[in-house]
């Protein structure tokens, strides 16, 4: 079946083996039954598909904006058109793809079953956080289809309030109503882990999934408002002129940057966080060990997210903030590095020697593991306050954060994506194919982002549709690379849309994994558990699993 | 439904628990929650979640205000002088009375009072509209004056309060420009107030109606509970405006 020989995956016997009677998917059907439903897994298919859907949409006008950088001259579109691609590139993948992407949709899908649980504390609002989605992101294509909005995807002041006649606040509203729908999603969250786990399933027996998303749950809860109210009050500026960052009027456009980044920069923490939780079940499932350093990892996300609060201005090291913050502020940009590594490292030790086997989700978190390193190290360059006036506003940040958002969170997403998908779907992918897309997905990468790092230490500024001559070498290898990286993505669309119909019958736990989620019949009951578990034993316990499958046998012999 | 709730409890190791809750057997025991105690309890710790993101939204403007009023002290005092301590005072009051009128409401609901639960929320939405026709009062009168920040924002009061009558100092026109900034602040914080307020008494009427069809006054009363967190919550904000917008320093007058 697949190249490697050793491999974990168990299925029942294909001849026999059908999907269970009785699941979420057929327990109510009709389109209505999905759009008012409550059911955790089921609000997670539909994120599935919505945020797949304005992934595409992002990726389309990143596709345009690579073409146009084909070559020097600006010759596929003109100016103002390129700032809108790149901002509605910006707005589309970021709140409506990477900060819903693994929360929403595998999140949504898996915490209430990690835990023990029946649903989320409130279901209704996690429906309402999707219907919240769907209007905000709805409010961003009418911005797209009304003419755009060419802010970039910061919103940045002045220019948002005072030179631009696009739609800026049509753009803003979506956002604004969009950042309710993740409010909600991470106050689901808190409240249904402190207060929805079985009994025996303690703080430290969680998997550190759950750990990971709680730290992103704080940030988004924290977080998320503060931007709300930095745009009622550009929206505000734009439409009264009422002063609060208007420099003739006293105004100060530094405190928008202020404000905006006490969001966007836990935000970037929002994205990864939950990504680095799916790393952790998948390096521990296919190296057969407990993750190593469990307490240290879980108190790392944590510690991620309360250092991230305290990092937003080395977003403006070159706008104008004093030295002596902006030395503090980069001496707390890296250590922020500290927990990362922690991470990292854990790991790592917890793939020395274990039982590694290449299933397709370990292949996206290998990739993870190399890309964000890179993409958190260059932070640590950026973070250092000589370097970052040099490299600020060029190509190394955009490598920088695409290293970091599409090498990390990207490749997590679809790693979770493959992990789960024969728990959500009851079907197993197809192995080899998915192999070669994960590896596509990684050369692309490193040819589309690789050559950024360069273009942007040579000085080639970002946001510019033009540039000279001797830059086009390397544009032309970024622009070849997103191309392999398009198909890339594209494999898994295709194959998981087969695989919906006539991939092989999974099982309960093809994998062999731990978690509550693999011991239950996939597809999932509509209520998850027959009888509410009862937790006696710690994460990734493989020993209490073989014990478990054994007497299972013993009983059926 | 019933049913198949206290099937799912037996199951589990905390018997001795649930069987204390089994007598409550609420109608509005939502099936995934195991206990009505965790169903409750889970109701206010997301109700006080959702009260930190609003500490959060209003802490955005609450920075603004700081930092502005610290650079343009002189314009923020002379700009708070136009408000007036009376009707901020007045509307004080009237909001605490509201909040503890919206308290004698979780008691009545907790007493299983029917007619006293809905006499409360009466009063409690009563005080609210006489918050904003007072709030519609002071707006009106910054609308005459031109203290509207934008196009029509009109300095000549501060340039040179004597015409007006007033007995302030008179601010250089550098310094008379950043009133407009006080303004801004004032009107986006009690907007932003008087905005809650207004989703408050919506949430009311809805309560108000479904308190007099009796669904509070049979052991539920989480909805009663949770709202009263949040306009105890929106009570408090304004603790917050009265002193930093009317009585930022005293009035020379």
């Amino acid at each position: 079946m697949s190249a490697t020989s050793s491999t974990i995956v168990n299925l029942p016997d294909q001849r026999t083996a059908t999907l269970p009677k009785r699941n979420y998917l057929n327990n109510e059907q009709g389109l209505l039954s999905w759009l008012f439903t409550g059911d955790h897994k089921r609000i997670g298919m539909m994120y599935l598909i919505s945020i797949t859907f304005f992934f595409f949409i992002g990726g389309a006008f990143a596709g345009l904006i690579r073409l146009e950088l084909l070559t020097p001259q600006p010759d596929l579109v003109a100016s103002d058109t390129y700032n809108k691609l790149f901002s509605m590139h910006g707005i589309v993948m970021i709140f409506l793809f990477l900060v819903p992407s693994v929360p929403a949709t595998i999140g949504n899908f898996l915490i209430p079953i990690m835990l023990g649980a029946k649903d989320l504390a409130f279901p209704k609002i996690n429906l309402l956080s999707w219907y919240l989605y769907w209007i905000g992101g709805l409010f961003t294509l009418a911005a797209l289809v009304l003419g755009g909005v060419d802010t970039g995807w910061t919103f940045t002041t002045p220019l948002s309030t005072h030179y631009l006649n696009t739609n800026v606040i049509t753009a803003a509203t979506g956002v604004f109503i969009i950042g309710f729908s993740s409010i909600f999603t991470g106050l689901n969250f808190i409240v249904t882990i402190h207060r929805m786990r079985a009994p025996g399933m303690t703080w430290f027996r969680m998997p550190l999934f759950v750990w990971s998303n709680y730290a992103a749950s704080i940030l988004m809860v924290l977080g998320t408002p503060v931007l709300a109210i930095t745009l009622v009050l550009v929206a505000l500026e734009r439409t009264v002129g009422i002063g609060v960052f208007d420099p003739t009027k006293g105004g100060d456009p530094l405190l928008f940057q202020h404000l905006f980044w006490f969001y966007s920069h836990p935000a970037v923490y929002i994205m990864i966080l939950p990504g680095m939780g799916v790393i952790s079940e998948v390096i521990s499932t296919f190296s057969r060990k407990r993750v190593f350093g469990y307490t240290a990892v879980a108190f790392s996300s944590v510690a991620i997210a309360l250092f991230g609060f305290f990092v937003w201005a080395h977003h403006m090291f070159i706008m104008g903030v004093s030295n002596y913050s902006a030395l503090v502020f980069s001496l707390l940009t890296m250590l922020v590095a500290v927990p990362s590594a922690i991470k990292i490292f854990n790991w790592a030790f917890t793939l020395q020697k274990g039982s590694i086997t290449f299933e397709t989700p370990m292949l996206y978190a290998f990739g993870f593991i190399g890309l964000f390193t890179i993409g958190g190290m260059t932070g640590v360059f950026l973070g250092a306050l000589g370097m970052d006036i040099h490299l600020t506003e060029t190509y190394f940040i955009v490598a920088h954060f695409h290293f970091v958002m599409v090498g990390g969170m990207l490749m997590a997403f679809l790693a979770g994506v493959h992990f789960w998908w024969p728990k959500m779907t009851g079907r197993m992918y197809p192995e080899s194919m998915s192999k070669l897309a994960a590896v596509t997905t990684f050369i692309g990468f490193n040819l589309t982002f690789l050559p950024q790092f360069i273009l942007g230490y040579l000085g080639m500024p970002r946001r510019y549709h033009a540039y000279p001559q001797e830059f086009q070498v390397l544009n032309v290898l970024s622009t070849a690379g997103a191309t392999v990286l398009g198909i890339g993505y594209l494999m898994p669309m295709l194959y998981l849309g087969w695989s919906l119909k006539y991939g092989a019958i999974a099982g309960n736990n093809p994998w062999q994994a731990t978690g509550l989620e693999w011991q239950i019949q996939s597809p999932p009951l509509t209520e998850n558990f027959i009888e509410v578990p009862v937790v006696d034993h710690e994460a990734y316990d493989y020993e209490w699993l073989a014990h478990k499958t054994a007497n299972e046998v013993t009983t059926v012999g | 439904m019933d049913n198949a709730t206290v099937a799912t409890h037996e199951h589990t190791h905390e018997t001795a628990v649930h069987v204390e809750h089994h007598h409550l057997a609420l109608p509005q025991h939502r099936h995934h929650f195991e206990t009505e105690q965790q169903q409750r309890e889970a109701g206010t710790f997301g109700m006080w979640l959702f009260l930190l993101t609003e500490i959060m939204f209003f802490g955005g403007l609450f920075f603004a205000y700081l930092l502005y009023r610290n650079w343009y002290n002189d314009a923020f005092v002379a700009a708070s002088n136009q408000l007036s301590i009376p009707l901020g005072a007045f509307n004080t009051a009237v909001l605490i009375g509201s909040g503890f009128f919206m308290a004698l409401g979780v008691w009545a609901a907790e007493v299983r009072k029917k007619g006293l639960l809905v006499l409360f929320l009466v009063i409690t939405t009563v005080l609210g509209f006489v918050f904003l026709g007072v709030k519609y009062v002071e707006y009106s009168e910054k609308f005459e004056k031109h203290h509207i920040p934008g196009a029509h924002f009109d300095v000549k009061e501060f340039v040179n309060p004597a015409a007006f009558g007033l007995k302030e100092k008179p601010l250089a026109p550098d310094m008379a420009q950043k009133t407009q900034i006080f303004f801004s602040l004032y009107f986006a914080m009690t907007g932003m107030h008087a905005l809650h307020m207004i989703i408050g008494i919506i949430l009311l009427f809805w309560l108000t109606w479904r308190a007099h069809k009796g669904e509070f006054s049979a052991g539920y009363v989480a909805p009663i509970e949770n709202f009263g967190l949040y306009w105890h919550f929106v009570d408090i904000v304004w603790i917050f405006l009265f002193p930093l917008l009317y009585l930022i320093n005293r009035h020379p007058v």
